[in-house]
């Protein structure tokens, strides 16, 4: 059952062959026996998932013809769940029950799919391996000893394990992508402005986007469907008109024109990714693409951009945790000051205390225009590569993450060395466009993902082409567990 | 040495609008702590803001209210420190790139003398929630309802001399925001606060001298007050030899006194930076045309009109034209009265003063200006004097509906003329020696002397004689020996 895609839940739940609250149940159970040993959930949500799928059998009776109604499926925990626990992987907010739902969580709930939990990531999305969690690592399906990428690490392990057929994630420079790769499941990342962020705890606001991961690119489809919408409530969000994803999943690629930006097979990437990925430009060859080859100059400068930008928002948007109205305050504070330094002191952990450091420091009197200044400066010409190449190309390709899977701790105490795991999905974010993450390969019988990265809005289009992909590989029907 | 004085002011002014800047919460003064607070106000995790496009329309007509540019494209930025009432850590605000840029305004003073003060720029911002120390044995209350209340920061340029000159401007502030209707002006409440900024430097002397900033100022009394003891407290440090440290200083109503609050030193680095939640703000010339066109009449402009077309003396035209809901109380009055001067003298003598008593505003006027009209009209065509007017007007405040029942219920018809005669005759049969004095007097000498005669007459008739007619009826009868 939990090897099924959701485009075939779905299908086999009017048609009758198990109920919701049977799938939902395999599922909880599922999670019950393999979870403990992956951590990939922080908050199981058993009674309200039932009560869901129950709620679902009833629509299908009355003949729903809502595709999610009654498919199961996760959420990140930095969506705001109204009465559930959400603790954005964080000390600060292991108390915290919102009273709200966030616009991602409306949709689905009003799409009919049933939550079964809230999946583990970074602390506040920050971190590329799982490993800043407030509430322990996640472990890779592939190789337990090996860090399951991040920030949407619990997403992805729980989508590569069959815990969940698809989970919500949200990606800042790269947290959906990354962890899609390593854990070898589709995951995409739309233009900033598709997906809105109310009730989506931030991060860094001009970069922060919501997506999915799925095993492929037509789960995305139908999981973007009910996720994109425009809403009111998020003055970023744009008034796009949407689409059916699923519409165009079947057009043929023939004579469709890949980009292949040389500044993503320099020095750094590993050579076996680099060998996966190449054979997956000949698999495109094969289907009538033709590869072009393009360049990004100012690639070099996405990270530590990236890294100016990023930490000034975030210690702007992480001063609200301060101990006063919710989330963790210390014990007996002493006065105001007592009372905000431990609160924050405890609340968060060493990454999320080295982002808020930096950023006040970018931001500061004598140094703002040093820092900040220039890199929204460098990100204006980041995002002018990408328009440039678009004017020739449909689609970019290139590696998502320099290489498989690591150990854990292999790159904790070196900040740096972990910031390079998203060298190549951090333009995408900087410049707004959407970008996915399919598997394309094994190395060391660990996954590798191919990046696609689309032109504003062309969400259609990039799943199209990575579900051509996946008609003619079976990269993506891998299943990590013994059974 | 002759030191002068140099006071720039930064006003913050509270939109009148119906929700706050960027949640839908009510703005309404006065609700119970933290019932006017939504997720956006309390900072909930996840939350966004979204501009209110009133307060934009607001801020764009006090910028064409004073000469200023509007500016196409306006930021919102964030300002971050910590303190309990600011929830998000930051108060949403614009610096680099405000919605009003420049901008002046021509004050008159007590000599009669314009000055023109220059306006720096003014800028939308949220208000901040409200700390309560005093009710919470050991801690404080927080109260939200306030956070995230639109305001517009007005900064002048330091083009004022003297507290005349600075309370003239803020006057002037208040008039214009109040006529346009973007601020409800109620000082008591906040809805109009002052920061003033005060420097001494010896008369001559180009450069400025170190300033002091004084906050928290919410009457222009205050204002006057705390800029006398600034000057002095400055002037007097110098002359001991003294330097005047650049600080932020707090205003305490309760005991007219303002201390150090902080020096510059212990300033914060607000780290300003664009709001990443908040798209610019794009305005198309249309848009501010259309908001000009539409701009309700300016204090100065109806106080000219006043001037012009009813014949009001300055005076009159400044105090009745400088509020909004007075001078539209005046114009209604006006409509049934038809008598400018009138009109003004009632509403600026008894009306004022009943109202100041009653400590209410014009528009909780107990007599409503058609009624008063009307008295005014009972005044003209001699039912009415002005005495028996002012007793009618008692009345109406007292809760009678209409000056035509007024007067026929309490019969403050003025007495017939035989009844007049009767009254005058038994006034002279009671008072020979006045008579007499009167008879023996020289005739231009007399004119002054009938007035004992017209009180006595008056006190008889509970002032319900006509005065003409009770005046030549006397003169008749003591003249005629």
């Amino acid at each position: 059952m939990h090897t099924l895609t959701i485009a075939e839940i779905s299908q086999k739940l009017r048609a009758k062959e198990f109920s919701s609250r049977e799938i939902t149940q395999h599922y909880l159970s599922r999670i019950k026996s393999l979870d403990p040993s992956l951590n990939a959930f922080i908050t199981v949500t058993e009674d309200q998932a039932l009560a869901q799928a129950d709620l679902a059998d009833q629509q299908l009776a009355k003949g729903s013809t809502q595709i999610l109604c009654g498919v199961p499926i996760a959420h990140k925990d930095i969506f705001c769940t109204e009465g559930t626990l959400t603790t954005c992987g964080s000390k600060m907010l292991s108390n915290f029950t919102p009273p709200y739902n966030a616009t991602v969580v409306e949709n689905y709930i009003n799409a009919g799919a049933v939550t079964l939990g809230k999946t583990n990531m970074d602390e506040f999305a920050m971190g590329s391996s799982n490993e800043t969690s407030f509430f322990g690592q996640v472990k890779n399906p592939w190789a337990t000893d090996c860090v399951p990428g991040g920030s949407s690490g619990g997403s992805a392990a729980a989508v590569a394990a069959r815990l969940a057929p698809g989970a919500t994630a949200t990606d800042t420079g790269g947290s959906i992508r990354q962890p899609a790769s390593l854990c070898g499941i589709t995951g995409i990342k739309p233009t900033y402005g598709r997906v809105s962020r109310w009730g989506m705890i931030a991060f860094a606001s001009s970069l922060d986007q919501a997506g999915t991961m799925t095993k492929t690119a037509e789960d995305s489809a139908i999981m973007l469907n009910a996720m994109a919408s425009y809403d009111s409530k998020d003055s970023t969000c744009v008034d796009h008109e949407l689409c059916d994803y699923t519409a165009t999943l079947n057009d043929s690629i023939e004579g469709l024109k890949i980009g292949v930006p040389k500044e993503y097979f320099s020095e750094g990437l590993d050579p076996g990714t680099q060998a996966a990925v190449e054979d997956a430009i000949k698999i495109y060859e094969s289907l009538g693409a033709k590869i072009v080859s393009v360049s990004l100059p100012h690639s070099h400068l996405a990270v530590p951009t990236y890294y100016v930008i990023a930490p000034a928002e975030c210690s702007a948007n992480l001063s609200r945790f301060d101990g006063v109205r919710y989330g963790h305050r210390c014990d007996n504070p002493k006065n105001l000051e007592d009372l905000y330094m431990r609160s924050r002191g405890e609340g968060f952990g060493e990454e999320v205390k080295r982002r808020i450091l930096v950023g006040a420091y970018a931001l500061s009197a004598g140094y703002y225009d040093a820092y900040y200044s220039k890199a929204q400066k460098v990100r204006r010409l980041i995002k002018d590569d990408f328009v440039q190449v678009f004017k020739d190309v449909d689609v970019i390709l290139g590696p998502t993450s320099p290489s498989p899977a690591f150990k854990f701790g292999a790159k904790s105490d070196d900040p740096v060395a972990m910031y390079l795991e998203d060298i190549y999905t951090i333009a995408t974010n900087l410049a707004g466009l959407p970008g996915l993450s399919i598997p394309c390969g094994l190395v060391d019988k660990k996954p590798v993902g191919l990046q696609l990265i689309g032109n504003y809005f062309a969400e259609a289009k990039l799943l199209n082409v990575a579900h051509q992909f996946q008609l003619s590989t079976d990269f993506h029907t891998l299943n990590p567990i013994n059974e | 040495m002759e030191w002068e004085t140099v006071i720039g002011l930064e006003v913050h002014v509270q939109l009148a609008t119906q929700s706050k800047i960027f949640s839908g919460s009510s703005t309404t003064f006065g609700a119970s702590p933290n019932t006017q607070a939504s997720l956006v106000d309390l900072a909930m995790p996840g939350t966004l803001p979204v501009p209110n496009e009133q307060a934009f329309r607001y801020a764009i007509m006090f910028g064409l209210s004073t000469n200023a540019e509007i500016c196409k494209r306006s930021v919102f930025e964030r300002k971050n420190y910590f303190y309990p009432d600011l929830p998000k850590g930051y108060q949403t605000t614009q610096l680099a790139e405000p919605i009003v840029n420049g901008g002046y305004l021509d004050i008159t003073l007590e000599n009669g003398k314009q000055k023109r003060i220059r306006i720096h720029h003014a800028h939308l911002e949220e208000d901040a929630g409200k700390s309560l120390h005093d009710d919470y044995q050991g801690m404080s209350g927080i109260d939200l309802n306030r956070a995230g209340t639109p305001l517009i920061e007005i900064v002048s340029e330091p083009d004022m001399r003297n507290a005349e000159e600075a309370i003239a401007f803020a006057r002037s502030l208040h008039s214009i925001v109040t006529s346009i209707g973007i601020c409800d002006g109620r000082m008591a409440q906040g809805s109009m606060r002052f920061d003033v900024n005060i420097s001494v430097r010896p008369k001559g002397q180009e450069e400025l001298g170190t300033r002091t900033e004084t906050k928290n100022l919410n009457s222009f009394r205050f204002m006057d007050k705390c800029i006398e003891q600034e000057v002095e407290r400055q002037i007097n440090e110098i002359e001991l030899g003294n330097k005047i440290a650049q600080e932020t200083r707090l205003y305490d109503g309760d005991t007219h006194t303002a201390k150090s609050m902080r020096s510059k030193e212990e300033a914060n680095d607000y780290r300003y930076f664009p709001c990443p939640d908040l798209l610019p703000v794009m305005i198309d010339d249309d848009y501010i045309e259309d908001l000009r066109q539409n701009l309700p009449e300016l204090p100065e402009a109806r106080k000219t009109r006043y001037e012009q077309d009813f014949g009001l003396s300055s005076y009159d035209a400044e105090i009745l034209s400088s509020d909004r809901k007075m001078a539209a109380y005046f114009e209604a009055t006006h409509t049934v009265s038809k008598d400018a001067k009138l009109s003004a003298n009632w509403i600026m003598g008894e009306l004022s003063a009943r109202l100041n008593t009653d400590d209410i505003s014009v528009e909780e006027s107990k007599v409503p200006a058609e009624q008063l009209g009307k008295l005014i009209l009972r005044i003209i065509d001699t039912t009415l004097s002005s005495k028996t007017g002012k007793i009618a007007f008692d009345h109406l405040w007292n809760g009678a509906n209409d000056v035509d029942e007024v007067i026929e219920k309490e019969g403050l018809k003025p007495t017939d003329s035989s009844d007049l005669e009767a009254m005058v005759d038994s006034i002279i049969e009671a008072n020979p020696k006045q008579v007499d004095n009167y008879r023996s007097a020289e005739p231009d000498k007399r004119k002054k002397m009938v007035g004992f005669f017209v009180g006595q007459v008056m006190k008889a008739s509970k002032g319900k004689a006509n005065p003409q007619q009770l005046n030549s009826i006397l003169q008749n009868k003591l003249d005629s020996e």
